[in-house]
């Protein structure tokens, strides 16, 4: 084999190990969104081996609007969430987010790595195991990706970082690292990592499911604050009245399709499919 | 007992100087190889864990077979054959023969042998790691490269250092079986000692209590770097944060 030749394969295979697949692109479609359109999911599927979970969702989410994710353990709604951020790879569909379609492979993986990595600094999620970085103080934990991945200048970042900590109950905590606190404090934290990189579109992932119930009314009344101020949220919750509450569109997910969706007074006051209500009585 | 003291004396007539020698160029080897070893280990590791099948076949053979060879066999096989390599293409590009340098030599062979052991070390360490964090890293938009440096690395070290630190002691006594191919490392000076004077008690208790120097040293720098590796972990006697 010719040396470069070699060279070539050595250096595809590092790209690999790096994850930095740098291949070409499925040409991207032009743009059909409108400007307010904060995220648009369109006919996404995904399977794991033979099981398929997603079978052609579609959802919009207009700046400003809180969607409230719902439905029964397998219903495919966390992995829904998690096919918008890429962090599970759907199979089919279309992702645009903030008007930017997200090039794909013809097998559904992100085909632009910096396009995906830019994407996902404007969408910040936060996990139903909160997954704070262990070996880093909330402090650090918040500045981690203002200040690496964002290149914002450290002592704005830890100014921006004391404010929003302070703004989660957490100012006395800067200091502290995450295994000390309690899973409420922990989720809190999490909340302001997640605001430290002022995302477009926040993620929740279950973020009361983990807690114990004494701990899950303070995170609400957090994630409730944010509601208040506008921001845009995707919240996949079990906490039916707290979506209620809070959600201005309320997605019922019933083995990976869309059941039923609609203003959540609809939805939770007046369900059209037996399905839906029979959820509705059995989580009451 | 004055004998012995006169004979270890660091100079001349003693033979202290040299076995001093020995254990520096022991160290020498031993971090040289160390170094080496990590730096294999890692892209081992990681070539294990992300590579693909051809990487994955090829990282598990070297382990292997580094593994399951006597270390005084591999560094017989590497330093001849590696010393024979590099004349046969000096001869091939025109030149002379060339002096294989002990310290470059021990230094190849044993961190060849160490980063077969670091890889699984390492491996280990990063398979510990709670993938929710990692994916943390990712959804925030963090490269690939950065989550490694930032994220994967400083939470896997509390899982590594221990194996690492066993790796470390076997570095420097592997440095021992360099006598076999004639360097003087801190074992041939001390035989070259002992048998010159027939002392051979007084030498070989000598450079064992260097070792142990050496051990003790290691194992007071590898509990500050375990306690540094697992800041923000309570520790399981209870205690302060």
């Amino acid at each position: 084999m010719h040396n470069c030749e070699i060279r070539g394969l050595l250096q595809a295979e590092i790209r690999r190990i790096l994850d930095m697949d740098t291949a070409k692109a499925v040409s991207p479609t032009p743009e059909t969104t409108t400007p307010d359109e904060a995220i648009k999911v369109e006919d996404l599927h995904k399977s794991f081996g033979t099981l398929e979970v997603l079978k052609g969702v579609s959802l919009t989410a207009n700046k400003g609007d809180v969607v409230a994710i719902i439905g029964g353990s397998g219903s495919g709604k966390s992995t829904m969430l998690r096919c918008i951020n890429f962090l599970e790879t759907p199979n089919s569909g279309k992702i645009t987010i903030g008007g930017e379609l997200v090039e794909m492979h013809a097998d559904g993986s992100p085909s632009n790595r910096r396009q995906i990595e830019r994407i996902r600094t404007r969408l910040a999620m936060v996990f139903q195991q909160f997954n704070l970085w262990t070996h880093r103080t909330l402090l650090e934990n918040v500045i981690e990706v203002p200040v690496h991945v964002l290149k914002v200048p450290k002592t704005e970042a830890i100014a921006r970082a004391h404010e929003l900590l302070e703004r989660v109950g957490l100012g006395d905590k800067a200091d502290t690292y995450p295994a000390y606190l309690s899973g409420g404090q922990q989720q809190r934290a999490a909340i302001a990592r997640a605001l430290a990189v002022d995302p477009s579109v926040m993620l929740f992932d279950e973020p009361t499911s983990a807690l114990d119930p004494e701990l899950v009314g303070e995170v609400l009344t957090v994630i409730r604050d944010l509601a208040a101020e506008g921001r845009t949220m995707l919240l996949v919750t079990h906490e039916m009245k707290f979506a209620r509450e809070v959600a201005n569109h309320v997605v019922y997910l019933f083995e990976g399709r869309i059941e039923e969706q609609g203003p959540p007074a609809e939805v939770f006051g007046n369900p059209k499919s037996e399905r839906l209500k029979q959820f509705l009585s059995s989580v009451a | 007992m004055a004998q012995s003291a006169e004979l270890l004396s660091l100079s001349p007539p003693g033979w202290g100087g040299n076995l001093l020698r020995g254990l520096s160029h022991s160290l020498q080897i031993a971090f040289g190889a160390y170094a080496l070893g990590l730096v294999i280990g890692l892209f081992g590791a990681y070539g294990k864990l992300y590579g693909g099948k051809v990487t994955r076949d090829l990282l598990a053979i070297y382990t292997t077979v580094i593994r399951a060879v006597p270390e005084l066999v591999l560094i017989l096989i590497l330093y001849y054959v590696g010393s024979d390599i590099i004349n046969k293409i000096s001869a091939a590009m025109g030149g002379g023969r060339v002096e294989v340098s002990g310290v470059g030599a021990g230094i190849w062979v044993l961190g060849i042998v160490q980063g077969a052991y670091a890889t699984e070390v390492l491996r280990g360490a990063i398979q510990a790691v709670p993938p929710g964090q990692i994916e943390a890293a990712k959804s925030f938009g963090m490269p690939a490269f950065m989550t490694m440096r930032r994220v994967t690395i400083p939470a896997m070290m509390s899982f590594a250092v221990p194996g690492l630190a066993n790796l470390w002691l076997i570095a420097t006594k592997d440095t021992a079986l360099l006598a076999v191919v004639g360097f003087n490392e801190l074992t041939l000076e001390t035989r070259q000692a002992a048998s010159s004077t027939r002392a051979y008690f007084t030498f070989f208790l000598a450079a064992g209590f260097l070792y142990l120097m050496v051990t003790l040293f290691s194992g007071g720098i590898f509990a500050r770097i375990e306690k540094w590796a697992r800041r923000g972990q309570p520790s399981l006697k209870g205690g302060s944060r």
